[in-house]
């Protein structure tokens, strides 16, 4: 009994540590990198995965070291896990958006522009029948 | 072991919410701010999420479910609006 109590703790301490380092080595991506379509890796991968280490944790805790069972964190970590890419890319078109504008062109410079036959996303209306397009409503 | 583990994550968990402040402060655009709250937010949702291991209750993981909610609405209204000019159209 005492050897699965140590192991659960183990397992518990393991998964924490590893969702702290996690988070922040995303942190310290989104310090370092020079451009902030780079800077977008760091926070949506590592961190997410490093709190997604945390809340793992977490639950290895409360069920076998309190004996409580509870599903709280894996209803968070999977709406983390859904959120995190449509926040990315929201952040990015944003950006994009504003390198159109003329803004903000990052200590890296701007990246390489789209051609003038293939705009990235952000700059077209949406397409006839697709869900986005309300020109007939 | 336990408190061991959570003392590393709840340092760790700061230095990096003290790094996402440098980016917030310095950040050249408007994205990179977006970013670095974005990244506070769930930086503080893994805070709550150690605090309520080392007390050893359930309850605040009603607190990190709202915060997780909350901080994904103010990114996406805060992206929406730079990139319509308005919220909710």
């Amino acid at each position: 009994m005492t050897g699965d109590f140590a192991f659960a703790e183990l397992l518990a301490s393991a998964l924490i540590v590893l969702g702290g380092a996690f988070a922040l080595i995303g942190s310290w991506g989104l310090v370092r990198l020079p451009s902030l379509m780079e800077r977008l890796h760091g926070p949506t991968k590592a961190s997410t995965l490093g709190l997604g280490g945390m809340l793992l944790g977490s639950v290895v805790f409360f069920q076998l070291v309190e004996g409580t069972w509870t599903t709280h964190e894996l209803l968070v970590s999977v709406f983390l896990f859904v959120t995190a890419p449509i926040a990315a890319n929201m952040i990015a078109k944003v950006h994009l958006h504003q390198l159109k504008l003329g803004k903000t062109p990052g200590p890296a410079g701007p990246p390489a522009e789209p051609g003038p036959d293939s705009l990235w996303a952000t700059y077209e209306a949406p397409h006839k029948g697709t869900p986005g397009c309300f020109a007939e409503d | 072991m336990i408190g061991y583990a959570l003392a590393f994550a709840f340092v760790a968990l700061a230095a990096a919410l003290a790094m996402n402040l440098w980016r917030l402060l310095r950040g050249p655009g408007v994205g990179d701010r977006i970013l670095a709250l974005d990244t506070m937010v769930i930086n503080a949702i893994g805070m709550i999420v150690l605090a309520g291991i080392a007390d050893g209750d359930g309850t605040s993981f009603e607190a990190a479910m709202l915060l997780a909610m909350v901080g994904f609405v103010g990114t996406v209204a805060y992206c929406k609006f730079l990139l319509r000019g308005d919220i909710i159209e």
